[in-house]
């Protein structure tokens, strides 16, 4: 799997192919406004798979993170923060013995955040077979 | 050699970038999902709601006159707990918007079936035989067994579940069986109970 892109990634916008057509007709705008909806935090990749992989687990290690999404330590504890910061995902520090131990797990708000995001997906799928 | 550029560019065409995006991103989604590993699509609530139709199943059986009766008994209870099982499972994964014979779906179902189709062809073999009193056994042994199968692919308490319902098939098999009906409610009952809420709670519903 190729490693994920860095959190300066977001601020790419996301859309910019389908801006270029924005205004040729009313399906496109509508789409486009859908699109412009979406919620940049989680849409960026290594945030989505985090928040993915943390909907269907109680709570994950930094390591099972780092393991699972095949980033380096640097690039998932900013994307993880930031994700914290959106109160996302909750973090607890503990220790292992001498071993400090991070976890993270998905907060109610980034459940519903996955699902908006979801929905969004599937909206822009829709209105795609539809035209 | 040099690229050719045309003259006159291509419009830009209709955003399909949109639609692909966004079907490749559920796609992520989804694969993030199986390999964290975590997902199951097995219900805990439904195993639960077994374990409930298990125990009133067991309450019914031993009440009845002959081994044959409490079969029937048990036969009932098999019809309709896999029609809540299976209704709980869809649920659950439409919820989870998991598609249910994805990957480990689909591997789950290749590897319970065989062992569940084995059980009602025996349970007809023996009953011929009148060999009644050792279907109990053999239906725990090999639900369990399909449980195990099926679990190598699923949360790992999945086979421990299984693994439990083997144990329980053993005993069975090697005692009396008046005990049958009580070691069916143990396992069918009690197990399902016993491992469905931690499914339920840690594992999406």
């Amino acid at each position: 799997m190729a490693k994920h892109g860095t959190a300066r990634d977001d601020r790419r916008p996301n859309v910019s192919n389908l801006r270029t057509v924005r205004g040729k007709s009313d399906e496109v705008s509508v789409a486009s406004s859908r699109a412009d909806a979406l919620d940049r935090l989680i849409h960026e990749r290594l945030r989505l798979g985090i928040v993915s992989a943390l909907a269907v687990n109680d709570s994950l290690s930094f390591s099972d993170l780092k393991k699972l999404m095949n980033t380096t330590d640097g690039n998932l504890s900013v994307h993880a923060r930031k994700l914290e910061e959106a109160e996302y995902i909750a973090c607890t520090k503990s220790f292992e013995g001498r071993m400090p131990k991070t976890r993270y797990r998905l907060t109610p708000a980034g459940r519903r955040a996955l699902e908006r995001y979801l929905d969004h997906m599937e909206a822009l799928i829709r209105a795609t077979r539809e035209r | 050699m040099a690229s050719v550029t045309p003259l006159h560019r291509a419009p830009a065409s209709e955003p399909p970038a949109l639609h692909a995006r966004a079907m490749d991103n559920l796609a992520f989604i989804r694969d993030t999902m199986e390999a964290a590993g975590s997902f199951t699509a097995v219900s805990g609530w439904a195993m639960v709601a077994v374990g409930i139709i298990a125990t009133v199943a067991a309450m019914i059986a031993s009440a009845q006159d002959s081994v044959l009766q409490s079969l029937y008994v048990w036969i009932a209870a098999a019809v309709l707990a896999p029609v809540v099982m299976l209704w709980g499972i869809v649920r659950k994964a439409r919820r989870a918007r998991m598609p249910l014979l994805s990957g480990p779906g689909r591997k789950f179902v290749l590897s319970f079936s065989p062992p569940i189709l084995v059980g009602a062809l025996l349970t007809i073999v023996l009953f011929r035989a009148g060999l009644v009193g050792a279907i109990p056994g053999m239906w725990l042994l090999l639900y369990g067994t399909a449980v195990v199968a099926g679990g190598a692919f699923s949360v790992k308490i999945v086979p421990v579940m299984g693994i439990c319902f083997m144990l329980a098939g053993t005993l069975a098999v090697f005692t009396p069986s008046a005990w049958n009906d009580w070691i069916m409610a143990a396992a069918f009952g009690g197990l399902h109970i016993g491992f469905g809420i931690p499914i339920a709670r840690r594992h999406g519903g």
